[in-house]
């Protein structure tokens, strides 16, 4: 949009009032615009009113002229401008602008603010490209009742550039629509529908296909195949842009392997890391939320992973189900008036929405003092707003939860079992609750210990509809439920509002119809009162379980360390005693025998209970530091002692 | 033989006895350890509670008295590593003392690093050991060979301390007038020490820096007495030196401290009536007949004295004495110096004197002092 001398790539333009802000890398710039026109082109002459860094701004003298095409911004202005509302030839500027004015595709738009999909870095694309294709197969493979297996590949093509292989053993697509569904925004089957599924708006795989046009130029191959009897259909795709259009490239039969399935191939500018936040991290957690899929993955370096299935058992199908009352807005309900064939208010208010009976209906309409027998059509904005209000103030039934497919409390530990050594797994699955309308199941599971890191945060596995959401962990609703859950009290180390720390991982999965989430790129779930409440209910339940656990383990170690430590000083005891009373070795043997038997005695745990003790969280404690030292000093005066400690004494002080 | 050298041939004999006894003690109290283990039950020691809150004061006395308050240890899981810890001490205090020997409280912290994993990790530990045993036993440690690393006080004056000489055991005189600008200094142990005197009283002085200017002075050539350099709060040394001088030569005593809760509370208390943590062996470590000679609040506003401002620590340090010192709260002149202290919330440091004229506490300050006993504190 801006084109201007040196080399300075320029994010985040925004334009308010008079001033235009902008960043580049490090830099805030903040420039006062002013207009003239000529008949061709506008000019911005921009003054600079403010920089942070004084080196960038010597580009921008005073009056410096800028060439500007306006492509977005010029309706913002043209009411703001007054001072010079005037173009040089007299005619007003809006004509001008006039001209300038169309309609942005919504292809454009999201081209221009690739962030909003996902795509804000290269990283973030790669990951963004197969997340967006594993949802899209998992998604299909359950509405055909499939067992999912899906195969990821990515190939390093050099120079930051990677292609995605995803291929699943789903239904397969329909020529005709293969088109469509990747190169076509926001054209889906589920926008409309209230299901729990994966996927919403119908953006993601069709965004994926025109970031990688845009990086490289090359067209997205889809290979689809819907039955043995069928061929199998290779299609390369492209989108027009401007009318967010598909374009086929190529289009040919081929053969295929498999019997049905879909295979995509989209070559995309990447960056391939390890770690959080990666590819590899969203497969493990996508095997670890459906237990039920197997995933074949051969990452750009190294071997081939596979994860694979626990469970043979297949979701419960969600149904679909019409909206609620009280989930619906005023917009939505004008619209759904103007398009009902009912002919009464009555019947629309029964057939449109979920749990509303003849007698609810009836009760709506008088609390909104409208005639049920009024024609859905014929209701104005106002009578419409005072149905909002009936609705408001009615009592209607939760909305049924059948059409929410949870994972269960089994499956959901089966799954994280999978994938995560730990030593202890509790899991809980809450009954469904609402909000605004909405349906919504939360589900929790924790493990602890074995492998996992002890000085770190707790690990927090978010997941919405069985998708994980990787970014914006600090935005979403289930972190803030963590962080504002006591986990003092069920033995984990926390500082007041922030994650726990200990050798722990934290699993959310919140399954609904409608996932709020604060932006189209669907990594963080919306603060909503009734969902942190249920995420918090259920760490609840997993932590009393954590925490009678860790009881039991630390009272087991407690006891074992009280054996090692009697052991310690017995020695101590009966020589002191040997040197004072000049006993012989055998008297100072039996010494030590009765004494073993006395301190025996003083131990709050009996053998037996020992024991059992030890076999359920034996094998698997770690030794932690004994706090049954009674000289308090000591192990806060250990820290300075320094020269003579020996190794020895540095056993002493970890046990 | 003099009836006076006899008896403190008799205090001698008496001191040596306890320290006979201390091996005797041990093995006592470590042979019914002994036999409880082997009966299987769990041996117990108890030892005086040692704190403010179990001693009690009477002025007749004049010292700090134990109360029956005690503390005891049972040998448990938890408590063995402490359990072993005094057992090992005792049996070196058993072997310190048959065979005539010192260990200074650091030495006796390195010896128990030959303890294995009873050894101390600080001596702070070892020395809350050693006060247990002390209190246990009710000596003093001296008695169970054990010495502390500093060293006493200083002395000049008219004083002649009768020592022997360490290596052929003979009589020897030690003139404290003689050392110049230098001084007498008192040895860790006292009780064997025998004094010869003229002078009128002894005055203790908290600071070096103002028993230098005293001796630089012949303050006690001028008054006749004994200077006392405390250094802080006095040594058990020093409080038993000063004792056993005033109980022989029937001399008062002095204190001359800065004008604070620490000069009031902590070194004068503790060198008159002793201390709650050592109150076992305050009846010989404390100096009833001492009088509070040092800077008051009445001082401060009489002379004029510049001031520092008290700190928070130091009204709660007052707050705590008024409520809780037994001492305090027997003598009403002790509350009402506290109470104007923590109103006027300053205090002043002897060298504040020298504010009218460096000489101006020899020449105006004491004379004043032993002219009005009324201006001194009980």
């Amino acid at each position: 949009m801006i084109s201007h001398r040196g080399n300075y790539d320029v994010f985040h333009i925004k334009i308010l009032k008079r001033f235009l802000f902008y960043k580049t890398y490090d830099t805030l710039v903040v420039i006062r615009l002013s207009f003239s026109l000529s008949k061709e082109r506008i000019y911005i002459i921009i003054k600079p009113e403010f920089s942070v860094c004084d080196t960038f701004i010597y580009p921008f003298f005073f009056g410096y002229c800028m060439q500007t095409r306006l492509k977005e911004e010029p309706k913002d202005e043209k009411g703001e401008n007054k001072n010079s509302s005037q173009s040089e030839n007299g005619k007003p500027i809006a004509i001008e602008l006039a001209k300038k004015q169309r309609e942005i595709s919504i292809a454009e738009f999201f081209e221009k603010n690739r962030h909003l999909l996902g795509f804000d870095n290269r990283k973030k694309a790669l990951l963004t490209t197969v997340k967006e294709a594993v949802d899209n197969s998992l998604d299909a493979c359950e509405e055909a009742k499939v067992l999912p297996e899906i195969v990821v590949e990515i190939i390093d093509m050099g120079n930051n550039r990677y292609r995605v292989i995803v291929e699943d053993n789903g239904p397969g697509i329909v020529k005709e629509q293969i088109p469509n569904i990747f190169a076509k925004l926001l054209y889906g089957s589920k926008f409309h529908r209230l299901k729990q599924s994966r996927g919403q708006q119908g953006i993601g795989i069709s965004a994926s296909v025109m970031y990688g046009q845009l990086t490289t130029g090359r067209p997205a191959k889809i290979t689809s195949k819907i039955g043995a009897a069928y061929p199998a259909y290779e299609i390369e795709l492209k989108l027009d842009t401007a009318k967010n259009k598909p374009m086929i490239v190529s289009e040919k039969q081929t053969d295929w392997h498999r019997e049905h399935g879909t295979r995509v191939e989209i070559d995309l500018e990447g960056d391939y890391l390890k770690g959080p936040q990666s590819v590899d991290e969203y497969l493990i957690e996508t095997a670890i939320i459906n237990p039920h899929v197997t995933i074949t993955y051969q990452p750009p370096q190294g071997s081939q992973l596979m994860f694979v299935r626990v469970t043979e058992e297949m979701p419960k199908e969600p149904k679909e189900i019409k909206p609620h009352p009280y989930g619906v807005e005023l917009g939505m309900l004008m619209k759904m008036l103007e398009n009902s064939d009912n002919r009464t208010l009555q019947s629309f208010l029964t057939d449109e929405f979920s749990r509303v009976g003849a007698g609810t209906a009836k009760e709506i309409c008088e609390q909104a003092f409208i005639l049920p027998s009024t024609q859905p059509k014929k209701i104005s904005r106002e009578n419409a707003e005072k149905l909002m209000e009936a609705i408001k103030k009615t009592k209607i039934m939760n909305p049924p939860t059948d059409c929410i497919s949870p994972i269960g409390k089994d499956l959901l530990e089966k799954g994280l079992k999978k994938e995560i050594n730990a030593e202890f797994y509790a899991s809980i699955s809450r009954p469904p609750s609402v909000y605004r309308g909405n349906p919504f199941v939360i589900e929790a599971a924790v493990a602890y210990g074995g492998n996992l890191p002890e000085e770190k945060q707790m690990d927090v596995l978010r997941f919405a509809n069985r998708v994980p959401l990787l970014y914006q962990q600090g935005a979403c609703a289930i972190t803030k439920s963590i962080s504002t859950t006591n986990w003092r009290s069920y033995g984990l180390r926390q500082s007041e509002g922030s994650l726990p720390i200990g050798p722990c991982v934290v699993q959310i999965h919140m399954a609904s119809v409608w996932v709020p989430f604060t932006s189209e790129a669907k990594e963080a779930v919306a603060h909503y009162p009734e969902i942190i409440k249920e995420v918090k209910l259920a760490l609840q339940e997993v932590g009393r379980e954590l925490g009678r656990y860790l009881g039991k383990k630390k009272r087991l170690s407690h006891e074992l360390s009280k054996v090692d430590y009697i052991q310690k000083y017995l020695e101590h005891v009966s020589g002191a005693l040997q040197e004072i009373l000049k006993l012989d070795n055998n008297e100072k043997k039996r010494l030590e025998e009765h004494l073993k038997a006395v301190l025996e005695k003083t131990r709050s745990v009996s053998k037996e209970e020992l024991a059992e003790l030890k076999k359920d969280y034996g094998p698997k404690i770690k030794r932690e530091k004994s706090d049954i030292d009674d000289d308090d000093e000591q192990s806060d005066l250990e820290e300075y002692d320094e020269s003579e400690e020996s190794d020895a004494e540095k056993e002493d002080e970890e046990l | 033989m003099n009836p006076k050298s006899l008896m403190q041939k008799k205090k001698m004999r008496n001191y040596k006895m306890a320290e006979e006894q201390v091996p005797e003690k041990i093995k006592r109290i470590s042979n019914s350890i002994y036999k409880e283990i082997v009966a299987e039950q769990q041996p117990e020691i108890s030892m005086p509670l040692r704190s403010l809150q179990n001693v009690t004061y009477d002025e007749k006395v004049g010292y700090f008295e134990l109360d029956n308050k005690f503390k005891s240890r049972t040998l448990t899981a938890s408590t063995v590593k402490t359990f072993a810890q005094t057992l090992r001490m005792m049996a070196l205090s058993k072997t310190l003392v048959e065979t005539d020997d010192i260990a200074t409280k650091r030495e006796t912290y390195y010896v128990s690093k030959n303890w294995g994993e009873a050894r101390f990790h600080e001596q702070m530990e070892s020395d809350t050991v050693m006060d247990d045993i002390e209190a246990m036993f009710m000596v003093n440690r001296e008695q169970m060979g054990f010495v502390p690393e500093e060293k006493g006080g200083d002395i000049a004056g008219k004083l002649v301390v009768i020592d022997k000489d360490p290596e052929t055991g003979k009589e020897i005189k030690i003139d404290c007038t003689k050392f110049g600008s230098g001084a007498y200094s008192i040895p860790i142990s006292v009780e064997h020490l025998k004094f010869e005197t003229d002078a009128k009283f002894v005055l203790a002085i908290e600071t070096a820096g103002m028993f230098q200017r005293l001796v630089k002075h012949t303050y006690w050539k001028k008054a006749n007495c004994i200077l006392v350099s405390m250094g802080g709060v006095p040594t058990r040394s020093v409080r038993r030196f000063v004792r056993r001088l005033s109980d022989d030569k029937k001399l008062p005593v002095y204190v001359f401290t800065d004008g604070d809760c620490y000069g009031f509370l902590n070194i004068y208390r503790t060198f008159k009536v002793g201390s709650g943590n050592a109150a076992h062996i305050n009846k010989y470590f404390c100096v009833p007949n001492a009088r509070f000679f040092g800077i008051t609040t009445q001082d401060i506003i009489d002379y004029k004295l510049p001031t520092h401002p008290m700190k928070d620590i130091d009204l709660k340090r007052i707050k705590d004495g008024l409520k809780n010192d037994p001492f305090v709260l027997h003598h009403k002149e002790w509350q009402k110096a506290l109470i104007e202290m923590a109103k006027l919330k300053v205090r002043a440091e002897q060298q504040a004197l020298a504010q009218h004229g460096l000489n101006f506490v020899i020449s105006n300050y004491l004379p004043d002092k032993l002219k009005n006993p009324k201006s001194w504190l009980p």
